[in-house]
């Protein structure tokens, strides 16, 4: 794989999990139970639109075959879509979110971390600009892991129950391919190994103070990254793009 | 907006209320006709405090309710940028919900009382929500008729005499107002669209322009409270007023949009000024305000659903405050 096609796809990823994320969190709108969690749900929804829309119009510039944000984000097929198999996870309830969060933002934060030192320019002014937002998100969403951990003895079941469902999501953040090392090596990318280390401190002391098992490395799934996903993601993405596949070409 | 409901016969008659003297109320009054702004702290009468809680906690409960039928929309926004501005839309309600709360409990009342008068059916909100929508030019219909004609009903209010609520209203207004142009915004683009995106804007108007007339509330005739909230300048216009004036304003827009207002008996009116307009139809109005509007049980429903659904979550925050709370006094 040479250095721009790496560079592409890198860009694309960054967008899909932006956009998945985002659109999991989009379904959870009007339905949070308390005004305040309502705000900050919409509003870190609205963060991961945003970040979604600038890895995707700089993916169509590099492309070079004029499709924009809404071509990449709303007309590609679902084995296109090169997201994390964690963040295309079914919502759940509010534990099951909270904890898919953590997870993730404690991983996407520190790729964000050294993304805005990558010798790609875009990317590490796009990965500046999120990375204050999702510095704040993951300090909320700890908060709230935290409570829910050692909260109630049923708050502390469904918060332990959620971790363990989601950890066998988190090996693929890790796991690199081909892309990811071109990535590190030709724009001076991230070291998924030594964010790994970093991830796990993280994710033990928040686990610890919530009085929550860090659950045991099993066996991982994997397949997000190379488009091949769980069954949610169709029924997900024929939701998101049910007008622009009815109206072709049609300008809104 | 959101206030028709005010206009229903208020059954409780407190104690307090007894202990008014003629005196206290003359003297309110007095500041009321000098155009003073009633604060928290000041005297005022029991009444008047109703008729504000009632008032605010059912325009909150709107707001809240409202976000229900564009939410139906967000997951199908049909690009990034809609996709954004809609939820940025939704996030504004719910911050006004938050402050219309807010105001509430300067009356006295707390956030979980006027929330628990919604959940129970008790407290009503604004009857337009209960209609649904079915495509997305209703995101469009509702951004500009809908909150169009909340803009009618509430920049009057930024002068009403209770500081608390006149004074969100001013930040509340100016949110209304570009949620109204992005509404408009999207119609705009569809009726400059495809021959199936103009139909869609106009089936849109179809719907939703008899109930954004009905959010006025009753005629001025059948307006019970209307008068005494006059009086007390919670209220600036009559119903009927503002209503007209929505009208007079939104009919040339339809016709720049190109769309055809669904009212046979329309027709503007040299001598006045004004457009005339066909009657509303009452009984439609009636029957939503007394629950029986197509998404009347949806909208509450989904409401307890995930009022219930954080009960354990609700319990998890308080537990670990009590936790946190014990151990720093230990």
């Amino acid at each position: 794989m040479n250095k721009n096609d790496a560079l592409l796809a890198y860009a694309l990823r960054l967008g899909d999990n932006a956009l998945i994320l985002g659109q999991r969190m989009v379904e959870l709108v009007a339905a949070y139970p308390e005004l305040e969690e309502e705000l900050a749900n919409a509003n870190f929804a609205l963060d991961y639109i945003g970040q979604a829309r600038m890895f995707y119009a700089y993916a169509g510039e590099l492309e070079g075959k004029g499709r924009d944000e809404d071509d990449l984000a709303l007309l590609r097929d679902e084995n296109e879509y090169r997201n994390l198999l964690l963040i295309e996870q079914p919502n759940g309830h509010f534990g099951d979110s909270i904890a898919k969060l953590v997870l993730f933002e404690a991983f996407y934060l520190r790729q964000l971390e050294e993304l805005v030192h990558c010798a790609d320019k875009r990317i590490a002014e796009i990965a500046a600009r999120a990375e204050k937002e999702i510095r704040y998100h993951l300090r909320h969403n700890t908060q709230w892991l935290i409570r829910l951990g050692d909260g109630t003895e049923e708050s502390h079941a469904r918060a332990q129950e959620a971790v363990d469902n989601l950890w066998r999501f988190t090996g693929e953040m890790f796991a690199a391919d081909e892309v990811d090392n071109v990535f590190e090596n030709e724009f001076d990318g991230p070291d998924l190994y030594r964010i790994r280390e970093q991830w796990r401190e993280t994710v033990a002391a928040v686990l610890e103070e919530a009085t929550l098992a860090m659950p045991e490395d099993a066996w991982m799934a994997s397949g997000g990254k190379a488009g091949r996903h769980s069954e949610h993601l169709g029924y997900m993405i024929a939701e998101m793009q049910y007008l622009q596949r009815a109206h072709p070409g049609a300008s809104w | 907006m959101y206030t028709q409901g005010l206009d229903q016969k208020d059954k409780s008659a407190p104690k307090r209320e007894q202990l008014e003297t003629p005196e206290q109320l003359e003297a309110f009054q007095a500041r009321i006709d000098a155009e003073e702004k009633i604060e928290a702290k000041d005297w005022m009468p029991e009444a008047y405090r109703r008729t504000l809680i009632r008032q605010i906690s059912q325009h909150a409960h709107s707001e809240i309710i409202g976000m229900q039928p564009e939410g139906n929309w967000l997951t199908r926004a049909p690009t990034l940028k809609r996709k954004a501005i809609l939820l940025a839309k939704i996030q504004d309600e719910a911050g006004h919900g938050l402050y219309l709360y807010s105001a509430g409990e300067t009356l006295g009342v707390s956030r979980d009382q006027m929330v628990a008068g919604l959940l129970s059916g008790k407290a009503k909100y604004s009857s337009i929500f209960n209609y649904p929508t079915l495509t997305w030019a209703d995101i469009g219909a509702i951004g500009w008729l809908v909150d169009g004609a909340a803009i009618m009903n509430q920049i009057p209010l930024c002068r009403c005499s209770y500081g608390p609520y006149a004074r969100a209203m001013v930040r509340i207004c100016k949110e209304e107002s570009f949620h109204q142009r992005q509404g408009f915004d999207i119609l705009r683009v569809l009726c400059a669209g495809t021959a199936g995106q103009k139909a869609m804007a106009q089936d849109a108007l179809n719907r939703w322009w008899w109930p954004s007339l009905m959010m006025f509330g009753p005629n001025d005739a059948d307006s019970k409270h209307s008068a005494q909230s006059m009086a007390w300048k919670i209220k600036r216009f009559s119903n009927d007023e503002l209503r007209q004036k929505f009208v007079d304003v939104t009919v040339p827009q339809a016709e720049f949009l190109g769309l055809q207002v669904p009212d046979d008996d329309l027709v503007f009116d040299q001598e006045s000024g004004h457009y005339r307009f066909g009657e509303i139809d009452w009984q439609e109005f009636i029957e939503v305000i007394k629950g029986n509007g197509p998404c009347n049980r949806q909208r509450l429903g989904k409401r307890r659903k995930a009022h219930d659904d954080g009960e354990w979550v609700r319990e998890a925050a308080r537990a670990y405050g009590e936790k946190q709370a014990a151990k720093a006094a230990a």
